[in-house]
């Protein structure tokens, strides 16, 4: 298993994904915002952090970078994507996920360890830390996100930091080939760092990439 | 010279500098050399009222590896790996507008450890203000940790601590002091000389504007009064998405070994690096304005020296490699323009397309600042007046609970959460977590922990020792946590040092910061002074903050403060002799006066070295220093941090000779609460004072006894955020 970690200008988590890959066991190499060539990379990360300033709207520009080009036919053909933070951000400015990330709801950055809710109902210790990180669509396009079971991670009881429509933290595509979520788990795969539990994340994106 | 003298002294310079500046030219300087110099010679570049001070301060260490007066300062962590740290002032940008003050306060700071080759790991930062009643306080507050915030968290370095003092003395003239810790492989490290006749001089990053003209010279070395407004054009405007991409840059150019070496351009711009760097190669070093990418094409020369606009590196390249450093430039999409040369000359030649339009001696414009000699003398009295808040007769229980509600004593979660503090991967011991911040180095197979503290109120009841209790509350902090220091930083915040209480103040303090690390060993490797931080009401409380950086095997035995175990014993060790002077509470009472007891560092020393062993050993539960606000506090926060209470009795502090309220609520240095096994313990020569069990705090201290509830001490110390956001007037 081969993971690739996108990198563009102003990426901060972009190092950390890389060694939480590399903790699953797998290899892991970074990714040139300017490179369009995924051969060989069986799996992508678009990490966090301020791509080109996020000085616009959150991924905004990021998306038209030559990587997520790459990324998006890498999506459609099946392969698996997880987005964390901005790369959430960037994956719903590109289409690849429904909705949209707004400013939260104190309007402050905020950085909390908290507990998600996976789909499955497993409880994750996982920090989150963002200024934009509101999931937000309309009524009828969130019920249809969970009719579909594409509620990947909910925030767990009282421990929504942003204001998130019904808790959402997290969310996949119809495939369910491409994730995204606004806490880092890449942030909780040391035990000295505070928990392990993001590790179970990297690992669910790499066997939904192996079913498909 | 009429027309002259008005100029000079618009531009902070004094009419004998003045005098001096023709004597060493042998001729008057024109606008450009006037504005040059005016800038070097300014107390923010030149340190004039501090330097003969600062030599008092012990510099030398077997783990040192940069000392003052190189871009940053940096300890040997093993390995081949040093950390590299410094603490900086950003006062008065941040009294002015405190959104880009301390914003830019963090970016220049970061830019100071990468200068010299290491990657930024974590920042802290220490903060004052007003007491919180006050509009202008909580706008600066807002204003100064949403700064923060946006730099620190859009570079992706990690805010892992700090502390913010909230005190009517700094009502007017906030303080935004930021440190910034790097690693950086030792052989990698560069040092800020130019050197190569012949070598390039190239400017990279951002482009030159006219932000921060006279930031250090109209803004930093005067002082706040009214029209302070019209100072905001000196405050500079942050980037930090230019930062990272220069950040990234530089440190895969001095990888690549592409470099000579690099600096940072920061007081002063391109005056100061170009004349830095030429001063500390013993060079001389041409620029040409012409060639320096501007945001506004009729910038005059004058203007292109002394702008500070943000985010620059200046670097001298050897001619072959030229052009390898612009294409890593453009990978990075950040600017890069050759503007000068390195010569033989020992001038600094201001160039415009090749027209000469300044020339000075290195050695006038870097070195020729006259140093001054203080006029000290010793305040009459307390000078900073009183204010009571709290009842004497409040009961035990209300005066806890204020204290723990005190906004200098308060959970500073509401600012922290506000910030990253676990990007990088490295953060052990998170903010509140444990007395230190504590990162695993894996690079040196080891950890580091790190400190920043300075109570500037005990600072001005008696300059000498409080600053040696500032230094002491750092190495208390580190012990906590397993960690040896290892070195120091520091930013010395006073009022106006032409004035003989400040002088004062600041001649006791460095003697305090000296003696202190003279005897526990820790050497002084950098750091920053800010004076002339006054408003119409006064000097502020002169506030030496101090960093202290120390080393740990291993991070996974750090203790944190929270009580663990219900059943496990409660003790104090250490020489702590509470008293009421100075302390928190003698604030909240209105009856601050001067003096404090002097300080034993021998004995505080010797205290931290058996906690530090007995934290590394795994012996204890928890470990915390006694500060703010008393064992009673300390007692609280750790009981909150835990979720348990305790059943303590203070008899044995009455047996050293504290009254009841004392040995609740006096503070002092040198005292340590810590819990854990009773035989291990025991074994310390601690003191046994409780038990750790239940939801409440049940404290016997004589007449003075109580209860509370662990939920109800953490109501009040969570109230930070509902002051801060408060929308009243």
């Amino acid at each position: 298993m081969r993971w690739g970690v996108l990198q563009f200008p102003g990426s901060c988590d972009e190092r950390d994904a890389l060694q939480a890959c590399r903790r699953t066991g797998s290899e892991a190499r970074l990714i040139w915002h300017e490179e369009r060539d995924l051969d060989g990379i069986d799996a992508v990360v678009v990490p966090g952090g301020f791509s080109y300033g996020d000085y616009l709207r959150a991924g905004a520009i990021a998306r038209f970078s030559p990587a997520m080009e790459a990324v998006s036919g890498f999506a459609a053909e099946g392969g698996p994507v997880l987005g964390i933070c901005n790369g959430f951000q960037v994956l719903c400015e590109a289409g690849l996920l429904p909705g949209a990330l707004l400013l939260n709801e104190s309007m402050r950055f905020t950085c909390r360890q908290l507990d998600l809710i996976a789909a499955g109902g497993e409880r994750l210790s996982i920090p989150a830390k963002h200024g934009e990180g509101r999931y937000f669509a309309p009524d009828e396009a969130l019920d249809a996100l969970e009719a579909n079971g594409q509620v990947a991670y909910r925030y767990a009881p009282g421990q929504n930091p942003n204001g998130s429509a019904r808790d959402i933290a997290g969310v996949r595509n119809e495939a369910g080939n491409v994730v995204g979520l606004m806490p880092h788990p890449e942030h909780a795969v040391d035990p000295l760092t505070g928990s392990t539990d993001g590790l179970r994340v990297f690992e669910a994106v790499a066997a939904a990439g192996t079913a498909a | 010279m009429t027309v002259e003298v008005a100029k000079h002294r618009e531009l902070g310079l004094t009419d004998s500098e003045l005098e001096l500046i023709v004597e060493k030219l042998g001729r008057e300087p024109n606008d450009v050399e006037l504005a040059m110099f005016s800038l070097l010679w300014s107390e923010h570049c030149a340190y004039k009222h501090s330097r003969k001070l600062l030599r008092r301060l012990p510099t030398e260490g077997e783990r040192v590896v940069m000392g003052p007066g190189e871009n940053a300062g940096a300890v040997d962590i093993g390995g081949g790996h040093a950390i590299a740290f410094k603490v900086e002032s950003h006062n008065h940008p941040s009294a002015v507008e405190p959104f880009q003050g301390a914003a830019t306060g963090v970016g220049g700071i970061l830019r100071d450890v990468f200068a010299i080759g290491a990657r930024p790991i974590a920042i802290l930062d220490s903060l004052r203000f007003g007491e919180l009643d006050s509009l202008r306080s909580r706008h600066l507050l807002d204003g100064a940790v949403r700064g923060i915030g946006h730099y620190g968290n859009s570079i992706g370095v990690p805010n892992v601590g700090g502390e913010i003092y909230f005190e009517a003395a700094y009502e007017h003239n906030c303080l935004v002091n930021a440190m910034c810790l790097g690693i950086a492989k030792q052989a990698d490290m560069v040092r800020a000389a130019a050197a190569g006749v012949g070598n390039v001089v190239v400017l990279m990053g951002a482009s030159t504007g006219r932000d921060g003209i006279g930031g250090a010279s109209v803004l930093a070395s005067a002082e706040l009064g009214e029209g302070d407004d019209a100072k905001r054009p000196t405050v500079q405007i942050g980037d930090p998405f230019e930062e990272s991409k220069v950040l990234e840059c530089c440190l895969e150019l001095l990888e690549k070994g592409l470099l000579v070496s690099l600096q940072d351009l920061g007081a002063a711009g391109l005056t100061s690096s170009a004349g830095e760097m030429a001063s500390a190669g013993g060079v001389g070093i041409d620029l040409d304005v012409a060639r320096v990418p501007l945001r506004e094409a009729d910038m005059e020369p004058f203007e292109i020296m002394v702008s500070e606009s943000q985010e620059r590196m200046l670097a001298v390249v050897e001619p072959d490699k030229v052009a390898a450093v612009i294409a890593l430039c453009e990978k990075w999409q950040t600017g890069s323009a050759e503007i000068g040369v390195v010569t033989d000359s020992g001038q600094i030649r201001i160039l415009r397309d090749g027209e000469l339009v300044g020339e000075m001696p290195v050695e006038a414009l870097v070195d020729g600042c006259p140093l001054y000699d203080l006029d000290p003398a010793e305040p009459q009295g307390w000078i900073y007046g009183n204010r009571a808040t709290l009842a004497t007769d409040a009961s035990s229980e209300e005066t806890l609970l204020a204290l723990l509600a005190s906004p200098s004593i308060a959970s500073k979660r509401w600012a922290f959460e506000q910030y990253d503090s676990v990007v990088g991967s490295r953060t052990v011991r998170r903010p509140e977590s444990a007395d230190a911040a504590v990162l695993q180095i894996p690079e040196a197979g080891n950890a580091i922990a790190v400190s920043i503290d300075g109570n500037g109120r005990r600072v001005a009841c008696d300059p000498y020792a409080g600053t040696v209790e500032a230094v002491l509350e750092c190495a208390q902090n580190l012990a906590c946590v397993g960690a040896e220091p290892l070195g120091l930083t520091n930013c010395l915040n006073f009022g106006n040092p032409e004035k003989p209480a400040p002088a004062w103040q600041l001649d006791q303090a460095v003697s305090g910061l000296a003696q202190a690390c003279e005897q526990l060993g820790v050497p002084v490797v950098g750091g920053n002074v800010s004076l002339y931080n006054e408003g119409p009401e006064g000097p502020i409380y002169p506030t030496p903050v101090v960093g202290m950086v120390g080393e740990l095997p291993d991070p996974g035995k750090a203790c944190g403060s929270a009580f663990l175990g219900e059943g496990d014993v409660i003790a104090l060790l250490g020489p702590f002799e509470p008293s009421f002077a100075g302390s928190e509470l003698a604030k909240l009472r209105g009856e601050l006066d001067t003096g404090l007891p002097r300080p034993d560092i021998a004995a505080v020393s010797a205290a931290c070295a058996t906690v530090r062993d007995a934290v590394r050993e795994g012996k204890l539960s928890s470990a915390h220093d006694i500060s703010d606000g008393g064992l009673a506090c300390a007692l609280a926060e750790s009981a909150i941090a835990g979720g348990l209470g305790c059943q303590v009795d203070l008899q044995p502090l009455r047996e050293r000779g504290c009254s009841p309220e004392e040995a609740l609520f006096g503070e002092g240095p040198g005292g340590f609460l810590l819990s854990g096994d009773r035989e291990a313990l025991d074994a310390l020569g601690a003191t046994q004072i409780g038990v750790v069990s239940g939801g409440t705090i049940e404290i016997a201290a004589g007449d003075r006894s109580f209860t509370v509830g662990v939920g109800t001490a953490e109501g009040a110390r969570l109230s930070l955020g509902s002051q801060a956001e408060y929308d009243g007037t």
